[in-house]
């Protein structure tokens, strides 16, 4: 059997390409090198087909289908896109809640990590004492962490509001209150900012000290070595930050149901109804509706129109942001 | 033996790829390990109890005394029957128990009690739980003649009767006497004209809160939900048809104007917002009633023996919760639910599964004994009937409320509770001032309850 073996390719529209047989030997040899390359990949590719491309091709299937989780899926159409789209009273809360958690807390987490990084950076003493402080909230574990904080802007009898009521402030209903929920869990986010502001660390003192020693002597005040020395370096580190950042925003799930649940006093296993999204839907996001519609009102069609729509949604942000990624780092 | 290079890089080539291929098998079966296995089921344990078997148990109650008392329910059972031992677990939630039901295996429950009814219409019309109808026949159990109606209500999906009930639960009035007496209320009050004024008198306002609240009206108030305070009204949640009937029903407007214009009399929702989230957590003894903050509450009848615990100085008595003034001749009613137990559809082990699950729901000095040490009401009329009762006066109030033909409950539909949960979101709204046409935002509820039936299945 003769294989066909592409020599001399050259410019796309000029390939000349010239058939000879393959020796068996080669022939054999590369098959060698494909099982055991494959052999090697095969871990990463039974993980991909079993944790990434069997779930998302079942999570498309469901989506058309009427399945509790105890009997057989039933084929349905469009139904569950028409009833979560168009009839459904939770989605569009939960999505509006969600693009707001996106745009503020995505926003204020990357300046709020690069603040304090650049802070952490410049200063001269005690840099080791800041950086463990403010690294140690990031290692706190959201449930605790968010049971703590409800409790410490609990607005009857939470340390802050008497904090803020000495001082002759306002006294904001923090959780209890939709005007303010989303931003006590954004204040929440910030506590824990550790994570960025470490990566943020790093990335400032990658950059490349005869720049800024350069831009001095061509008369760079500090804004200008900063805008034009400092901030291209980081570029690709504030894109890594908002892409991963919108990931996580939009699977925000524990600090806010969490929230919810410890603010309406309602207990777990009370036998009380609970929806999450206390109060009055200000905390609903669109992870939550995902569980709450498909395990505990057994409908994993229509949980699965949302996570799809989730997916679909990330996927074009990201794909946005890498688009506009070459333009923001100044490749061509 | 010597071997040409061809061979030996033929042979390295297969022992790299072995090595990965057998890397791949090592991970993926510590992968399976992790999962769990099946459940083998065993002969003996289909159809027949007679073969030693080891049933799984699991249950919600965590307080020693609730433990307590179920332990020695179980421990009653097993000697009875000495065959079946059954494995406890306790503290379970509904979401552990639908994921357990969903999974199966042989760590899933066979029995399962929750302390809401509201997913008996999920677990039924699923056939996540068992219908219990062939083996109560079996055992000529009839229930209408064991249980009263409204549990069997709670426990019945169009016909499905998939769980029973496992001790009940009615609402009523829990009120401070001494605060009553030093505001010069003689008696409780039995309609809501008469509770207004009372819960008025017993506020008493301090430096922009409260020192006393008369009564939380707020629906976050802890069991202050729609449902339970509904049930002095005694409302059609559904037409004949199985349409929501919110809009129709005029209990639905009564009762959130009621509630409404009750707050504002007692300083308004912003402020009640406030002083109740000083409150402690509802079920130690940081609760209001207990710690004296509000002079009444409604609550169930398991508060009684937690107030015997947390706070045996505070003189306190019962009553039912008072009705509409246009409905007073139904004074005595109340809301009742309870706990209720059911046997999963997936069990291999249901002979001995429905053994011991008709002991939990029928035996009258087990149930006797249990209604005595939690305060709950008993769930058969057998035991309702039994002297070894409790009958004191604050935990009668809750066998009468029980008793009373005017006590109601809520339908079982084929998404849960779900409907339940729509209306209390509502009401959420309706008294933080979003809703500003009732009468337009209770069709709207219609309108989402019937699309949230219609997704379902219903």
């Amino acid at each position: 059997m003769a294989t066909v073996l592409g020599i001399g390719r050259g410019p796309r529209g000029s390939r000349s390409a010239v058939s000879l047989p393959v020796p068996p030997a080669l022939r054999r040899k590369r098959r060698r090198e494909l099982s055991t390359a494959v052999g090697f990949l095969s871990p990463w590719l039974i993980g991909f087909a079993v944790f990434f491309a069997y779930p998302l091709i079942s999570t498309v299937y469901f989506s058309f289908t009427h399945y509790d989780g105890f009997n057989a899926p039933t084929f349905v159409g469009f139904k569950n896109y028409t009833y979560i789209l168009t009839k459904n009273a939770d989605f569009w809360q939960a999505a509006r809640n969600t693009v707001w958690l996106v745009v503020v807390m995505v926003a204020l987490r990357t300046v709020f990590g690069l603040g304090i990084g650049q802070l952490i950076v410049k200063i001269r003493s005690g840099a080791g004492f800041f950086r463990t402080a403010f690294y140690l909230p990031y290692l706190a574990p959201p449930v605790a962490a968010t049971i703590g904080f409800a409790f410490l802007f609990n607005p009857g009898t939470g340390p802050v509001n008497h904090f803020l009521g000495e001082l002759g402030l306002p006294q904001p209903g923090w959780f209890t209150s939709p005007t303010w929920s989303k931003p006590s869990l954004v204040l929440l986010t910030l506590w824990g900012i550790g994570d960025l502001m470490v990566i943020f660390m790093a990335s400032l003192l990658d950059v490349p000290t005869e720049q800024y020693e350069a831009a001095s002597l061509d008369g760079a005040n500090s804004f200008q070595r900063w805008r034009y020395v400092t901030l291209p370096n980081i570029t690709p580190i504030i894109m890594f930050a908002v892409v991963t950042g919108v990931i996580q925003t939009m699977q925000f799930y524990t600090q806010a149901i969490v929230a919810g649940q410890v603010a309406s006093g309602v207990v777990g296993n009370s036998g009380q109804p609970f929806q999450p999204g206390y109060p009055s839907g200000s905390t609903w996001t669109l992870p939550q509706l995902v569980y709450n519609i498909g395990f505990q009102n057994f409908d994993y069609g229509s949980a699965c129109v949302i996570s799809i729509i989730l997916f679909v949604v990330a996927m074009a942000f990201t794909a946005l942001l890498m688009r506009r990624r070459a333009g923001l780092v100044g490749e061509d | 033996m010597t071997t040409s290079p061809s061979e030996r890089i033929r042979s390295a080539s297969f022992r790299r790829a072995t090595a990965a291929l057998a890397c791949t098998a090592a991970l993926a079966l510590t992968a399976a390990a992790c999962t769990g296995s099946s459940n083998a089921g065993s002969s003996g344990n289909v159809g027949s109890s007679s073969a030693p078997v080891t049933i799984t148990f699991w249950h919600g109650w965590s307080a020693p005394n609730e433990l307590k008392a179920i332990n020695t329910s179980i421990a009653a059972f097993e000697k009875a029957n000495p065959n079946i031992k059954v494995k406890a677990v306790g503290n379970d939630t509904d979401d552990k128990v639908n994921q357990a039901l969903r999974a199966g295996g042989a760590n899933a429950p066979d029995v399962v009690s929750t302390f809401s009814t509201n997913n008996v219409g999920e677990y039924c019309s699923s056939h996540a739980f068992a219908d219990l109808t062939p083996f109560m026949k079996a055992d000529g159990l009839d229930p209408a003649k064991t249980f009263p109606k409204s549990m069997l209500d709670y426990t019945d999906y169009k016909g499905d009767q998939c769980a029973l009930p496992e001790l009940g639960d009615a609402y009523g009035l829990y009120y401070n006497t001494d605060m009553f007496k030093a505001a010069g209320i003689a008696s409780p009050p039995k309609t809501l004209s008469e509770f207004d004024a009372d819960a008025v008198k017993l506020t008493k306002a301090s430096g922009g809160s409260y020192s006393q609240l008369g009564f939380m009206p707020n629906f976050h108030g802890y069991e202050n939900q729609s449902e339970h305070l509904l049930g002095q009204w005694g409302p059609s949640y559904f037409t004949a048809a199985g349409k929501s009937n919110v809009a129709a029903d005029p209990a639905f407007t009564q009762m959130l104007t009621w509630e409404q214009g009750l707050a504002k009399s007692l300083g308004g929702f912003t402020e009640l917002e406030k002083y109740r989230n000083t409150f402690g957590d509802e079920f130690s003894a940081k609760n209001p009633f207990e710690t004296g903050k509000v002079a009444m509450a409604m609550d169930g009848e398991w508060r009684v023996s937690m107030l015997k615990t947390d706070a045996p100085e505070l003189h306190y008595a019962t009553a039912p919760f008072p009705v509409p003034d246009a409905l007073a001749s139904t004074y005595g009613r109340g809301y009742q639910t309870g706990t209720i137990i059911g046997m999963n559809a997936k069990s291999s082990k249901q002979a001995a599964a429905w053994k011991f699950l008709k002991f939990m729901t029928t035996d009258t000095p087990m149930l006797v004994q249990f209604a005595n040490a939690i305060s709950n009401v008993p769930s058969t009329f057998a035991s309702l009937q039994d002297p070894g009762l409790d009958h004191s006066p604050q935990f009668q109030t809750f066998l009468d409320i029980a008793n009373n033909p005017n006590t109601n409950t809520t339908p079982a539909t084929v998404n849960g509770g779900k409907y339940l949960t729509t209306i209390q979101n509502f009401e959420y709204d309706f008294e933080a001032g979003k809703v500003p046409n009732l009468a337009n935002g209770l069709k709207g509820l219609d309108t989402t309850i019937d699309n949230d039936l219609a997704q379902a299945g219903q």
